[in-house]
């Protein structure tokens, strides 16, 4: 039973600023909120490397080749530091696995979304990488140790992923006019759901307060979407791309960029499953893992056997 | 091209250069399919990770190809705008990527290989080629002991993996003859100071492969049986082309673009 008295020494440190460690008494719900909300973000960087992973046999230059690759394989890295993260609190990765392969773990909806050219890689670069550095350099500073060192480890490499996707948007941008075509049809159909990516509006978010009290998350959805607009609205600007949405206009009493209103319904229908690519993207997933399961056995009873003899030799 | 004109050594060297350098991106560009559907996490990393490798290999040898063929042109000319039959990569590269175990079996069998071929080449008279291999031998290398690794574990794991692993090299073994395969560029590069002697390490790879396989409790094929020839002159599987049409058409459709 957690006491009152657990709770308020919880919330000092907290308060106090303390990063808290596995081994640390925490609130039962504290550890629930960690592992929710880590293992979402691990699950995202691993659906995240099939967009992308679906233009790297058809990069135009075999320097865009290894620049892609070496991004989705850092993907792949983000997924197994987040994973590693949250099995400090005493759940297995496997188990994080089957909760969102076969259970109703959840995944940054962005990933649904298909990549129908080669300009759609280099914006998602610049905007969802973009996006994706804004939430994770705040989670850098969540409570949850290994949560915040993990981000802060991943900042790093997203930040490399937004400057190439960025440097190949300005390219496309002064390019050949089927380059200019492809990367404003890219950023016309990205715009949209990367604002989407910080999650409902604040009015309309059931786990932030709990959230935000614990440190696990230091901004509301709200300042962080407005945090990147600002941004983006200059780097569009500075390269000729122009957003999709006729009401951006910049306050001068707010020194912030307004923008329009954002099309809600279609982000819950991609969060019920029904996105242009939920299916595919589980399917893909699924047969990976289900494709692989032989080979993670025979990696298993190969160990036991060395181990056992082992144990005999000793 | 063996049989019809006596090449000159500058000749010789850039197809000695195309073989290489188009044996590392036909199967890197194989291996790369398998980024985001690997058995394991840590597997896809490794993959990627070989993956990179090997693209990465080839396009130094293209672009050092350009340089000696001396024409303007660049690693992308030898990668993009050439046709099936111009590739001269082994067959063992170009087959699909099947499963984990045809997987890993084709790469040990090719990292094998190159380890014996580039444990010569870097100590080649032409620096700036030696220099480049020996950059690139630490991770071939690595690419060896990791395919090796899984060849062990897989022959020696569970029924099933001993079985997949089993019917991958059976089914490979027909495209290894060709690995030593020579002619006249292998000659005059060898003459010239900057070639492998093939066939001074057929018999440690051979013994490398087969006490792999023994240790790995899985038997070893028949050396003798019927081996596929052709591909340094031109001669490719159906399955080259498709992989080069995905891998060529937005490059070709644009060719005025610059994606570099
Ligand atoms: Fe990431
Ligand atoms: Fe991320
Ligand atoms: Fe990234």
């Amino acid at each position: 039973m957690e006491t009152q008295q657990q709770l308020d020494d919880f919330q000092a440190r907290i308060d106090a600023g303390e990063k808290i460690e596995p081994k640390d008494w925490m609130p039962e719900r504290y550890r629930e909120q960690i592992i929710r909300m880590g293992s979402q973000h691990a699950h995202s960087e691993i659906v995240g490397m099939l967009p992308e992973g679906n233009w790297i046999s058809r990069a135009p230059s075999l320097k865009r080749k290894l620049v892609l690759l070496a991004k989705v394989q850092d993907e792949a890295g983000h997924g197994l530091y987040l994973y590693s993260a949250i099995e400090t609190l005493g759940v297995r990765r496997s188990e994080l696995i089957d909760q969102y392969l076969y259970g109703n773990a959840k995944y940054s909806s962005i990933f649904n979304y298909p990549t129908l050219s080669y300009a759609d890689v280099c914006v998602i670069g610049w905007l969802v990488d973009g996006a994706a550095i804004v939430n994770q350099t705040k989670l850098a500073h969540s409570s949850y140790g290994p949560y915040a060192r993990a981000n802060l480890r991943i900042c790093k490499e997203e930040s490399f992923h937004k400057k190439q996707g960025y440097e190949m948007v300005a390219k496309l941008a002064e390019g050949t006019p089927a380059q200019r075509k492809m990367v404003q049809s890219a950023v016309d159909r990205f715009w949209w759901p990367t604002l989407m990516m910080f999650g409902p509006n604040d009015s309309n978010s059931p786990n932030s307060a709990e959230l935000l009290k614990w440190q696990v998350k230091l901004n509301t959805n709200d300042e962080l979407r407005q945090h990147f607009v600002d941004r983006v609205v200059m780097e569009a600007e500075a390269v000729g791309l122009t957003l999709p949405d006729p009401d951006l206009k910049f306050n001068d009493e707010t020194g912030h960029w307004e923008f329009g209103e954002i099309p809600w319904d279609e982000f819950w229908d991609v969060v019920k499953g029904n996105g242009v690519m939920n299916r595919e993207r589980m399917k893909s997933r699924r047969k990976a893992h289900e494709d692989g399961a032989w080979v993670r056995e025979a990696a298993q009873a190969y160990a036991r056997k060395k181990n056992l003899s082992r144990e005999k030799a000793s | 091209m063996n049989t019809t004109k006596e090449l000159t050594v500058k000749e010789s060297k850039i197809a000695y250069l195309l073989r290489l350098a188009d044996d590392r991106l036909i199967l890197g560009q194989r291996m790369s399919e398998w980024c985001g559907h690997g058995p394991v996490l840590e597997e896809d990393l490794a993959l990627a990770n070989m993956a990179l490798d090997l693209i990465g290999h080839a396009s130094s040898l293209y672009a050092y190809a350009a340089e000696v063929e001396d024409e303007g042109r660049d690693e992308d000319h030898f990668a993009y705008f050439r046709d099936d039959y111009e590739f001269t990569n082994l067959q063992l590269c170009e087959l699909p990527k099947g499963d984990f175990a045809f997987t890993i079996a084709r790469q040990f069998l090719f990292s094998s290989f190159s380890y014996f071929q580039y444990q010569q080449l870097k100590e080649a008279k032409d620096e700036q080629f030696a220099g480049m291999i020996d950059k690139h031998f630490k991770e071939i290398k690595y690419h060896l002991r990791h395919s090796r690794d899984w060849v062990l574990k897989l022959g020696d794991g569970t029924d099933e993996s001993k079985e997949r692993m089993q019917e991958a090299f059976d089914e490979l073994w027909m495209y290894t003859g060709e690995l030593f395969y020579i002619d006249g560029v292998d000659e005059m590069m060898l003459a010239d100071g900057n070639g492998a002697d093939l066939l001074s390490f057929k018999e440690e790879w051979k013994k490398l492969v087969e006490d792999t396989l023994k240790e790995a409790t899985l038997n070893v094929p028949d050396w003798d049986q019927f081996m596929m020839t052709g591909s340094r002159t031109g001669m490719h599987t159906e399955h080259l082309g498709h992989m080069l049409a995905q891998m060529q058409f937005l490059r070709r459709s644009h060719p005025d673009a610059d994606w570099k």
